[in-house]
């Protein structure tokens, strides 16, 4: 195995995309370092991207955030005018690990990890965020929600890295809220996930909704009759019932021995109506 | 596979090392380096045994390749007492009694000390989260927590 730390990302597409068979990207290492534990893992080439200008950094621009792939989570709940903008994001990635974990854990890492339960996913989903993907051949821009096409399968190509999420700015009256099951208080993996971001005009009535699930289908979900049963609405009850059912409607569940099939896709209901109203405050609605 | 030079600093000593480049932090901290106070309990991240802070952040050593130390700053165990004045946080775990077999907490001191750059004077639910990382089997967590706060409250001039 070889260790490589370019400190371009030319050089660090340009190593990924050559002959050898196993090769593997190097942000936080919180699952790489991991699957490395195990007997039989192969890799035949290590690409640490965090000597790559700007891929520690969190940039705020006319267009919103631009979050480096080697950011550390914490990193991001420190930023103060990210948590302001964008406070759902910040929350699921801040439920990852344990502190030693959020020190190094990248949100990056967690979608190209794309397990179905990753927190920041959903959150990333909601909040209409968009990966930057260097290749070969220049960069590209992908809706978050088309990277994970399966458990632990990206559309990510040969030779593709991706080099920053890029979060929208927020229209006015914008609030989003991520909200998981755990069995425990810290330290697991969602047996649901639910993130909700809402925007309200001056009377507080929703005009633009996106929600988001995790862990309940293969991939990250997005829900669009969620979104349709909230928007023109103030989230009077009628309404929160009617985001409930079309969320657990969208829910393709496995049993597991976190979950049921059944448990799973209630709780969706029931954390989708909560998070709802947590992002409905957010964004300034009373 | 061919060795990587790394140079780092460790406990306020510049230290270089060789190492293969599938090697953790831990390995070289430990087989390599003679370190032997950064404990190894899961090796999966899950423990916290093996807490070290790299610039300023407690990460897990277990999850750090030691040829990322290059260019780091790295805090262990060792250098936590001054000589032989030992930290508030070392004396308090003596003191509450917030150890048993020993092996959880390096890592726990090495945490509770990040914890406290950060915030001096933090609640117990903030001791509780912040520590949710380290895993103890023998104390039940209560003493260490007591240990945490009597430190933190002696490290800001409030003891009695």
């Amino acid at each position: 195995m070889r260790y490589e730390r370019p400190d371009t990302m030319q050089a660090a597409t340009a190593l990924l995309a050559g002959a050898e068979a196993k090769s593997f990207v190097l942000a936080g290492g919180t699952d790489l370092l991991v699957r490395m534990q195990n007997d039989d893992f192969e890799a035949d080439l290590i690409v640490d991207i965090k000597a790559i200008s700007g891929m520690a950094k969190v940039t705020e621009t006319d267009d919103g955030f631009v979050i480096g792939a080697g950011v550390p989570s914490v990193a991001l709940f420190e930023d103060t005018a990210l948590v302001a903008a964008w406070p759902g994001v910040v929350e699921a990635a801040n439920l990852i690990g344990s502190t030693q974990i959020q020190g190094r854990c990248t949100i990056v890492g967690n979608l190209c990890n794309a397990s179905p339960a990753a927190d920041s996913v959903p959150a990333l989903v909601a909040a209409g965020a968009v990966a930057q993907v260097a290749g070969p051949s220049g960069t590209r821009d992908v809706a978050v929600i088309d990277i994970p096409t399966g458990p632990g399968k990206t559309s990510l190509a040969k030779g593709e890295i991706i080099q920053a999420i890029l979060l929208p700015k927020p229209n006015a009256r914008t609030g989003d809220a991520y909200l998981r099951f755990i069995p425990r208080t810290e330290m697991d993996i969602a047996v649901v996930g639910v993130a909700v971001n809402l925007t309200l005009n001056e009377d507080g009535t929703v005009i633009a909704a996106r929600v988001a699930l995790g862990a309940v289908g293969p991939k990250v979900i997005l829900v669009d009759t969620a979104a349709k049963a909230v928007i023109g609405s103030k989230l009077e009850d009628v309404v929160l019932q009617a985001l409930s059912e079309s969320c657990s409607a969208a829910c393709t569940p496995i049993n597991d021995k976190r979950g049921t099939v059944a448990f799973r896709t209630q709780v969706a209901g029931v954390l989708a109506r909560r998070a709802a109203q947590t992002a409905y405050t957010r964004a300034g609605g009373k | 596979m061919s060795s990587i030079a790394v140079a780092t600093i460790i406990n306020d000593d510049k230290v270089e090392f060789l190492c293969q480049p599938d090697e953790t932090l831990l390995d070289i901290l430990r087989n390599r380096l003679g370190l032997m106070g950064t404990k190894e309990g899961c090796g999966t991240g899950d423990c916290g045994a093996c807490s070290t802070i790299m610039d300023g952040r407690v990460v897990c050593s277990c999850l750090v390749l030691g040829a990322e130390a290059q260019g780091r700053t790295i805090e262990t165990i060792e250098g936590m007492a001054n000589g032989s004045k030992l930290h508030p946080l070392q004396r308090k775990f003596i003191e509450h009694a917030a150890l048993q077999c020993g092996i959880c907490t390096p890592g726990f001191l090495m945490a509770a000390k990040a914890l406290l750059e950060v915030n001096p004077n933090p609640t117990e639910t903030q001791i509780r989260f912040w520590l949710a990382g380290n895993l103890c089997r023998c104390t039940g967590y209560d003493k260490i927590v007591r240990a945490v706060q009597d430190a933190a409250a002696e490290i800001r001039g409030e003891t009695t």
